[in-house]
């Protein structure tokens, strides 16, 4: 059975903050672009977070979530784009057709470039592998988020919060809002996972205590979650004799990372970055795969949406140069991005020289006070940046100068 | 002198300020240190004599796509405040379609600020609810 094939010049897949400003850019470019969205609604997680603090950097004002999306869904619409919802894309060749598929549907869809903006999935207990009992009760923060705010369903009176990302310190909040008992956050890090205002505006103002250098080590419960025993852990990451105790509690969350949803790109054959689990990408955001770009958290994890988006702005604009430029030649990188001592990341990973300009998001290893970040290629300092104080939850960006001599750039913190 | 330390909660910056004041806090005598912009000021003066903090919560929707409209104060409120707005919210039941800046409560619990709807929630019509 032959399926209707259709042909745009940029396809972009998934509909949050960072594909919606990728599918604009491209066609503000002058490119026909399909945006392609497997839920009901456009806008991605953001529909969830209800919560403020969207839009400072992209818009010079606070908007929530919603709000933030409605921008961006509003752009993509003027700028021209398709957008088109409840549908999955179930397959992407490296030919960069993509199988569709919606109720009663199938197509495909061939696409001179396609922008992959699928965003990110949570740890999940069994990723964490917490012992114990295999009781409900136990959430991801922002399945607890999408309960909450969008099901309108109350997850649990008694909860405890295992992990101090921002999705957790706002579901606090919330659920303390909604008339739950917030017993504690706990973290296993020596510091907090999350930006010091969500610290500050939902732990302090409602005095959840914050158990740091802490961890779940087992939870009980038969049907139900009953309680959890939480233990502190060393230095070395070693629980610490005798310092294991209790927290009865009837709901667990876990906001203990998120990982770059990369099903599509994997099968199409899109090198991964083992450290940022999501593509290697030259300073075009173009994968290995001609006229493939990445974006967004499926391309490394953000600190804010705004800077998810912005990527999104410059890869969307990347895609739709690749599409209708006439016979667009491989380009071949020729220098390598890599993360020295003291850095954890580097995005993107290679960036051609005659791209004079580059810029880098990478994020530092451990907290610290002010430091610098140097890039070097040979001899060369060919980017600094300075830092009131370093943080792994923040991401940072970094502009670095290319000269035409070939040498890879190393950047660390010195 | 007094002082104090807090992490400005204005925007994702999350200033760590050094709050210095004397006697009693007022612009006159509030000082602060390690703030980015000019707000951290404002800020650590409020937080001193009354902290003040936008509400941000859903309240429901009757015939809508969606069970839930999101809606926020469109200032911060009186952190004290907080409580009687979300109690007045959860008797309100609104009527889709509702499009952002609705106004859900004028004047919430004697603040002088509104709560609006900060997400459109168009009306159900056969399809199955979402």
């Amino acid at each position: 059975m032959s399926e209707p094939i259709r042909t745009v010049d940029v396809a972009v897949i998934g509909g949050g903050p960072a594909g919606l400003a990728a599918a604009a850019s491209a066609a503000r470019e002058g490119a026909d672009v399909l945006l392609i969205d497997r839920n009901p609604q456009l806008g991605g997680i953001l529909n969830q977070c209800i919560h403020d603090g969207f839009g400072l950097h992209a818009f010079g004002e606070v908007l929530t979530g919603p709000e933030f999306a409605d921008r961006y869904v509003r752009s993509a619409r003027e700028a021209g784009v398709r957008l088109q919802t409840h549908t999955l894309v179930t397959r992407l060749t490296p030919e960069r057709d993509l199988i569709c598929s919606r109720i009663g549907h199938r197509e495909t869809v061939r696409t001179r470039a396609t922008v992959l903006a699928m965003g990110c999935r949570e740890r999940t207990r069994g990723m964490i592998r917490i012992p114990g009992t295999r009781p409900a009760g136990v959430y991801t923060a922002g399945t607890a988020q999408w309960l909450t705010n969008i099901g309108n369903i109350r997850i649990g009176r008694r909860v405890v919060i295992l992990g101090s990302g921002d999705i957790g310190l706002i579901m606090a909040r919330r659920l303390k809002w909604e008339g739950a008992e917030v017993v504690a956050v706990i973290e296993k890090l020596p510091y907090p996972s999350g930006l010091p205002r969500n610290i500050n505006q939902c732990l302090l103002d409602y005095d959840i205590p914050l158990y740091l250098s802490h961890s779940v080590t087992r939870i009980h419960g038969g049907n139900r979650v009953e309680r959890v025993t939480v233990a502190r852990f060393d230095e070395s990451g070693c629980v610490v004799a005798g310092s294991e105790f209790d927290l009865s509690c009837d709901t667990l969350l876990l906001s203990v990372g998120l990982i770059p949803e990369n099903e599509l790109s994997r099968q199409a054959g899109v090198v991964l970055d083992q450290r940022t689990r999501g593509a290697e990408v030259a300073d075009t955001y173009m994968t290995n795969i001609p006229g493939v770009f990445s974006c967004g958290n499926v391309l490394h994890i953000h600190d804010l949406a705004d800077w998810a988006a912005e990527e999104g702005d410059r890869a969307g604009a990347e895609a739709a140069r690749y599409a209708t430029v006439a016979a667009p030649g491989e380009i071949k990188p020729s220098v390598a991005i890599r993360p020295g001592n003291g850095v954890r990341y580097v995005v993107p990973q290679r960036a051609n020289v005659a791209d004079q300009r580059v810029l880098l998001s990478f994020r530092v290893t451990a907290p610290s006070g002010a430091t610098t970040i140097r890039a070097v290629a040979g001899e060369h300092i060919v980017g600094e940046l300075r830092l009131r104080k370093a943080h792994p939850a923040t991401m940072e960006q970094l502009e670095i100068q290319l000269r035409d001599e070939v040498h890879d750039v190393e950047v660390t913190c010195v | 002198m007094n002082e104090r330390t807090m992490t400005c909660i204005l925007c994702p910056n999350g200033c760590e300020l050094r709050v210095t004041w004397a006697e009693e806090p007022s612009p006159a005598t509030v000082s602060v240190d390690g703030n980015l912009c000019p707000k951290g000021l404002t800020y650590a003066i409020d937080e001193l004599t009354h902290p003040m903090r936008t509400l941000t919560t859903s309240v429901r929707v009757r015939d809508g796509i969606q069970r839930l409209a999101s809606v926020k104060t469109t200032t911060a409120i009186p952190r004290d405040a907080l409580p009687a707005v979300r109690s007045a919210l959860r008797s309100i039941e609104l009527r889709a379609p509702v499009a952002i800046g609705d106004v859900v409560l004028a004047d919430a619990a004697g603040t002088g600020v509104d709560v609006v709807v900060t997400r459109a929630v168009s009306k159900r019509t056969n399809e199955a609810m979402t």
